[in-house]
């Protein structure tokens, strides 16, 4: 295990680990409520990988476009959406951050730039081009920040996305979370080379490869790719080596991978060492630790009431929102 | 110098005069695809944008059409209005996933936060022995899908006059331009200022039987008309121009005048326009009808090479005379 980066201070460490425990707490609270059958559909856990949003999220700004995938929980969470809004989506409630209308895959808010949650593989990477395009054609400074799997490495939008990105030197972050098993088909099963960013590499696109469990690596990987990006030096592709620790959805029995191995990287997960280290170094003792994991809980449980206390939208609302009933931007 | 309404200008004149049009007028517009900068486009419909406007604002792409579709979407939800060129309806295939995925579902999936205000054209049809991958008319696949608006200007004003409209809707358009239509000339009129993008328009009025129609086929139903004129049958025409949504109370009301209908499609038959415009005569205005509707519609055939084969394959204004000579039956 990694030492604290030098100059930690107590703050940031503490700051870092609450926005871990709340993405994993509030996730715990998902799973029991798929069980209880609040919560339907397809409903994918990030429970693992929470350093990979938690430190991309410290470096982006209020005019930064984020595109992620059907497992965005703890993007959108670690961007800022509030837990209320997230629940109440989650359940399919009017209050929620798309109205209800999307549920945990299609998570959007446009407060924070927070362009979904797209559950087609591959299919956000275009997407972020635009947006890049869009901010360069107006001379902006934001960047466009863009969440996918190493599955989505197989898919011809991914290749199509690094060569126009690279291109056109756009200002793209491409945010490979490479958790080893595309659904259930591990990286080697599926690809001739396994080597994600040396594809990106090969287009041009500025690559490399990133501890996605320790997130004061996360933060710095992507603080340089963004400095990068908006000195108008265009795209890097980060491939965050992580793991999930829970099944693809809550339909997999998990046949492809041993308990020993979930065991194995579950010793050396985000939160767990982030809290070892805090506490090594004196930083963080045992009951700062409870009081934080509380907060959290606390967080989450408010959360459930608000999506619990929110209204169904009216069937006669059926129809809404297929066409737009506002101006555009 | 453009010219001005009362001139005779090409179907393609008149696209360019509407994409240059708003290039000149709104410093978001800006226009992407394959070869339309350098090349000046597969059909000539930009040449000489690019020394116009610059590199910026006439984009060439990679043969990547998800991708560039994909941003143009992107583009559109950050605040510019792309044009975004898919050289023809047949490459469009390859970027169906950003249009009926993205494009299509964005603006509902976030309950109503992300309009999706982009604009897609792309060249359709056949009549130019491109053989079966270059001759396609898909329009019924786009048209199926909610969130989506297809039109199909089949006239010079308006393939002059759409874009203007589909550039201010704050929902994705999709403008199919007939390939065969592009070297057709006529006269631009004042109206071309005034088109929208929903209704359908009488093309020419009669009393006899209704032709509805769209694209490249309005020219065929107008040669029947003509010939059908000579003994006696006045057909009236209706083009649609809105393929989604369908301009119901246009088509219903030509029928309810005329009280047959022969519907000419390029698509294939199964499953297409044409069958969703009869079905909809038959819900709305069944005891109007004095005879079966009919239909001309592409044999359902991949389009073949062979001049002759391909001809016959397509709807002409032969098939549609015996098609409405079917339908007056017992009248004449």
């Amino acid at each position: 295990m990694s030492e604290l980066p030098a100059g930690t201070t107590r703050e940031r460490g503490l700051h870092l680990l609450r926005e871990m425990l709340r993405i994993r707490q509030f996730e715990a609270r998902c799973a029991e409520l798929y069980g209880a059958g609040k919560i339907r559909g397809f409903l994918h856990l990030y429970d693992g990988e929470e350093a990979v949003a938690v430190g991309v999220m410290q470096v982006l700004g209020v005019g930064d476009s984020i595109v992620s995938t059907y497992r965005e929980h703890g993007h959108a969470i670690a961007r800022g959406i509030e837990l209320g809004p997230l629940m109440a989506e989650l359940y399919g409630k009017r209050a929620g951050c798309s109205g209800g209308r999307g549920g945990s895959m299609h998570i959007f808010d446009a407060a924070t730039r927070f362009y979904g949650g797209n559950a087609i593989v591959g299919g956000g990477l275009p997407l972020a081009v635009g947006f890049a395009l869009a901010e360069k054609m107006r001379g902006g400074h934001g960047l466009a920040a863009c969440f996918f799997g190493e599955g989505a490495a197989a898919e011809g939008e991914f290749h199509e996305s690094m060569n126009l990105a690279a291109l056109w030197k756009l200002p793209v972050l491409f945010l490979c979370e490479n958790n080893l098993y595309a659904m259930g088909t591990a990286l080697a099963r599926s690809e001739s080379q396994t080597d994600i960013q040396a594809k990106a590499a090969a287009y041009g696109v500025r690559a490399a490869f990133v501890d996605g469990m320790d997130v004061f690596a996360v933060e710095a990987a992507v603080r340089d790719a963004a400095a990068f990006a908006r000195a108008g030096n265009g795209p890097t592709l980060l491939e965050f080596r992580t793991y999930r620790f829970r099944a693809h959805s809550m339909f997999d029995a998990q046949l492809y991978r041993d308990k020993a191995e979930v065991e194995e990287w579950r010793r050396h997960g985000p939160v767990i060492s982030l809290t070892t280290r805090l506490k090594a170094a004196g930083l963080m003792s045992e009951e700062e630790f409870q009081r934080i994991e509380k907060e959290a809980d606390a967080e989450v449980r408010a959360a459930v009431d608000f999506a619990e206390q929110s209204e169904w939208e009216p069937v006669e609302d059926l129809a809404r929102h297929v066409y737009a009933e506002v101006a555009a931007p | 110098m453009t010219p001005g309404p009362g001139s005779r200008i090409t179907y393609r004149e008149a696209v360019k005069q509407a994409i240059r049009e708003a290039l000149a007028q709104d410093p978001r517009v800006f226009l992407m695809g394959e070869d339309v900068g350098k090349y000046g486009g597969c059909f000539a419909v930009s040449k000489g944008l690019l020394d116009e406007f610059g590199e910026e604002r006439i984009r060439d792409t990679p043969l990547s059409e998800s991708a560039f579709v994909g941003a143009g979407i992107g583009a559109a939800m950050a605040g510019m209005r792309p044009i975004v060129e898919i050289m023809t309806v047949n490459f469009s295939l390859l970027a169906i996933d950003q249009i009926v995925n993205n494009a299509a579902t964005i603006c509902h999936m976030s309950g109503g936060q992300f309009p999706v205000p982009v604009v897609i054209r792309m060249a359709t049809g056949a009549g130019r022995q491109l053989a079966a991958q270059h001759s396609h008319s898909l329009e019924a696949w786009y048209a199926h899908v909610p969130g989506l608006r297809v039109v199909e200007p089949a006239t010079i004003d308006d393939a002059r006059g759409m874009l203007r409209p589909a550039l201010e809707s704050p929902d994705p358009v999709i403008i199919f331009e007939p390939i065969s239509l592009y070297n057709m000339e006529g006269e631009l009129t004042e109206a071309a200022a005034g088109v929208d993008l929903s209704h359908a328009r009488i093309h020419r009025p009669g009393r006899d039987v209704t032709l509805v129609t769209y694209g490249a086929s309005l020219w065929r139903c107008v040669t029947a008309a003509e010939e059908l004129a000579a003994s006696g049958i006045e057909a009236e025409i209706v083009d649609l121009r809105s393929l989604r949504p369908l301009d119901d109370a246009a088509i219903l009301g030509s029928v309810r005048r005329t009280r047959r209908v022969v519907i000419v499609d390029e698509g294939w038959r199964t499953g297409s326009l044409s069958a969703e415009v009869a079905m909809r005569i038959v819900e709305q205005g069944f005891y109007d009808l004095d005879a079966p509707i009919g239909r001309v519609c592409t044999e359902e055939v991949p389009i073949p090479y062979p001049k002759h084969l391909e001809d016959a394959a397509l709807p002409d204004p032969a098939r549609i005379v015996a098609a409405v000579r079917r339908t007056m039956g017992n009248a004449q």
